[in-house]
């Protein structure tokens, strides 16, 4: 078999695995968990996640002295394409899979990588990202979370607060962004640290989302504790390891979300003909200009993940996230517009209520992961060399009208 | 499917777009694209025989058998950004794009092998006539006729926007015979032809009227009809918009490119322009919209030299056009904006970008016509949506 006679037989080997497994109880499944969906059917989708384990479906990138399959780009991105076809649920699992799993294997102690890796393999252990904070939002070098090391015990003790951690009411672990070294500033004296959040000193509260579901959350620390060698790189080298497992965010997690979105333009599609809104020209051109969108999100994951592999952000790697971000809030307003009037009233279809949710959750979008004005920030003078915004020299002083 | 692996550039790709964007750095820079713009012909000779016999780029596409490179649609797509990115003056569109391609696809091996060689070296200039509106290549817009005469035909009709029209040698145009299209090889200095150039807004390239009265040309000159002449027009047509959208592409870098340049240099307030954040926003949005252009651009070249679904292809070009056409568009008029005052000014570039931005957006279906073409395939023939 040449290369691409290979990958057709990948692909269809995919295929053929999602049509056997994704059935029965997990038929229910199908299409749910993306983003705004999240807390569908939880304990199932662990359920799935483990049946993707047996199968040996999960973490396929990772190389395969950690449980994975090392598959090659070209086969991610098949196995991906085709998981997404078949309806395959969102990953619970996914900041194991994608961004923890690939900063251990890259970081880790031997230990860390014993102890941690199999349970994101297996889809038994699953994790939370705890970097923002209600002052540390885009601007991650304020990070005020304190990590003090108990000298007595050994163990790390964790003081203050991380905010839009989603998915922390449904995972075992979080990765905290902490200050470990009082009166640093900026990206200096940052400590990463992997924390279990079912212990005493941890209080994960849901937040309600306009939505009106909860899937982000508040995450409290108030003397919670990790052991010494829970701290990935070296204690001040937190920003090092924070901005490393951020840059393993690329490319091929993008492929699944855009085959979510295809599955949604498809819904927009299917609702634009049945509300009889397909004959309005305005409606017909932006779901033209979806479509086309579509296209040229996905060319342009093919090129970034195409380009260097050392991991620096090319020229289309820099506009992803602005892009999709603004096509999906697009498509969001498409969505309830092509359903008309219908699409004010909850009934008990998912494709319609699928459309409802994609409407108000795609506002989080152009907000998460760095908003739509810093990520134009980040383009103007990173991309394009443009000067840096100025900054104040010292913390201006707090007027109190 | 079109993976990964197919965008990157190999290293004689990447050679060609250096090598290219270096040659019109310095053969059409601004001062000369404006000497060519008051030129009679529209276009610098000079220019023309460096591009065409010296560096052999019109013979990119055509097949080694017809004396031409051999190279793939791609690399042609790499040398039409260079050249929209300086405005670069020269027949090369109607001729190597619209003409060569054309006859690529239409005509026999006997008439290609006659026509295509010299195309190739440069020797001869061509362009298409299709409909009596516009360059949308519309099959119900053929108003010419064509009716059998002996040993021959006798071509009778009008088209108003032919790309270089004026000075091509070798007209190719569209007529109906007995009711279905057919496409004529007629010379332009055929008895009853007239070309009478357009005053036009985007002088960086001349549009003609040409006019048939009663041409008689003979039966060799008949290149192809009906179905099959349709089939081929169908994919010259997405392949031409997409030609056209890499050289939209390059006008759009060069205009974010000078708009960077200005924005350096000019001070207000006591602090250059690039550092207030207005203007950083704004050419990072141009820099967004250029860059999914490219990426829709990419897959679209890709597409051309992998896929012989026509259907398929045509809405390719659909996007590719639709994002370089507003694409361009926007970052001429943010040029125009963020030069501030002297944007708009002669002496300035920016209006150049300008005007070829709007004339250029009309070619091979507006962003208008090409959503609704989108639109026809996905909401009343219910294509599946698919992204691949």
């Amino acid at each position: 078999m040449n290369l691409a006679e290979q990958d057709e037989a990948f692909r269809t080997e995919v295929a053929q695995w999602m049509r056997d497994h994704l059935r029965g109880k997990f038929e229910c499944l199908r299409h749910r968990g993306g983003a705004g969906d999240e807390d569908a059917f939880p304990a199932l989708r662990k359920e799935w996640e483990q049946e993707l384990a047996a199968g040996k479906w999960t973490c396929v990138g990772w190389p395969q002295a950690y449980g994975g399959r090392g598959l090659s780009v070209a086969q991610q991105i098949i196995f991906h394409e085709e998981y997404a076809r078949a309806g395959g649920p969102g990953h619970i699992g996914h900041l194991g899979e994608t961004l923890l799993g690939p900063t251990l294997i890259a970081y880790g102690t031997p230990s860390q990588k014993a102890r941690f890796l199999p349970g994101i393999v297996a889809g038994t252990e699953y994790w939370c990202q705890g970097y923002s904070e209600p002052g540390a939002g885009s601007d991650l070098a304020n990070v005020q979370t304190r990590a003090r090391l108990d000298q007595t015990t050994g163990e790390w003790v964790i003081d203050g607060q991380k905010v839009w951690t989603s998915l922390a009411h449904e995972s075992q672990w979080i990765f905290v962004v902490a200050r470990c070294e009082p009166g640093s500033q900026g990206h200096k004296g940052l400590i990463f640290l992997l924390v279990p959040l079912d212990q005493p000193g941890v209080e994960v509260r849901p937040i309600r989302q306009i939505t009106g579901s909860c899937e982000f959350n508040e995450v409290f620390f108030d003397g919670a504790r990790t052991s010494a060698e829970n701290v990935v790189g070296e204690p001040g080298e937190g920003w090092k390891i924070a901005m490393a497992l951020l840059g393993f965010e690329r490319g091929l997690s993008w492929i699944g979300m855009q085959m979510h979105f295809e599955h949604q333009l498809q819904l927009v599609c299917k609702a634009a003909r049945e509300a009889g809104t397909d004959k309005i020209p305005s409606i017909r051109a932006r779901i033209a200009d979806a479509w086309m969108g579509l296209k040229v999100m996905h060319y342009n994951t093919l090129r970034t993940l195409a380009g260097g592999q050392d991991g620096s952000l090319t020229r289309e790697g820099y506009i992803i996230k602005y892009y999709w971000s603004n096509w999906h809030r697009d498509l969001g307003k498409l969505a309830l517009d092509a359903l008309g009037p219908e699409g004010d009233i909850f009934i008990d279809d998912f494709s319609r209520t699928r459309l409802q949710q994609v409407f108000l959750f795609s506002r989080s979008d152009t907000i998460v992961a760095g908003t739509n004005e810093v990520q134009l920030n980040i383009i103007a003078e990173r991309a394009l060399g443009m000067p840096k915004e100025m900054r104040p020299q010292k913390p201006t002083t707090e007027t109190r009208v | 499917m079109i993976g990964a692996q197919d965008f990157s550039l190999t290293p004689d790709q990447l050679m060609i777009q250096e090598s290219a964007a270096q040659f019109l750095d310095d053969r059409s820079a601004s001062a000369m694209v404006r000497a060519a713009m008051e030129s009679a012909s529209g276009f610098d000779a000079s220019l023309w025989t460096a591009m065409s016999q010296d560096l052999g780029w019109t013979g990119t596409h055509i097949p080694e058998a017809y004396g031409g490179l051999d190279l793939s649609f791609v690399e042609l797509t790499l040398l039409l950004e260079q050249m929209g990115r300086r405005l670069a003056c020269s027949p090369f569109f109607a001729t190597v794009v619209m003409g060569a391609t054309t006859l690529m696809m239409a005509a026999d091996h006997e008439t290609k092998a006659r026509l295509l060689p010299q195309i190739a070296s440069g020797e001869l200039t061509a362009t298409v006539g299709f409909g009596a509106r516009g360059v949308d290549w519309d099959p119900a817009s053929v108003t010419a006729v064509a009716e059998p005469v002996e040993g021959g035909y006798r071509l009778s009709g009008g088209f108003r926007h032919v790309p270089d029209g004026s000075t091509a040698a070798l007209l190719l145009l569209v007529a109906r015979l007995h009711g279905e299209i057919a496409l004529f090889s007629v010379n332009a200095n055929a008895d009853g032809l007239t070309a009478r150039e357009h005053a036009n807004l985007d002088r960086t390239r001349r549009i003609a009227h040409v006019t048939l009265d009663g041409v008689v040309v003979d039966s060799t000159s008949l290149i192809c009809r009906g179905t099959s002449l349709n089939d081929a027009l169908a994919r010259v047509r997405a392949m031409a918009g997409i030609a056209l959208a890499s050289e939209q592409l390059g006008a759009a870098q060069q205009c974010l490119d000078m708009t960077l340049a200005y924005a350096a240099e000019r001070v207000q307030f006591g602090r250059p322009i690039n550092s207030f954040q207005a203007v950083k926003h704004r050419c990072a949005e141009m820099m967004v919209k250029i860059e999914a252009t490219r990426s829709a651009i990419y897959g679209a070249a890709r597409f051309v030299t992998t896929t012989p679904d026509t259907a398929s292809l045509l809405l390719e070009a659909a996007c590719a056009k639709t994002f370089a056409s507003e694409a361009l568009f926007f970052c001429a008029q943010e040029a125009i904006q963020l030069h501030g005052g002297v944007g708009f000014t002669w002496e300035y570039d920016p209006h150049l970008y300008f005007k070829r931005a709007q004339a250029s957006s009309q070619w091979f279906g507006s962003p208008g016509t090409l959503r609704e073409e989108v639109a026809i395939s996905l909401l009343d023939a219910a294509r599946p949506v698919s992204c691949q």
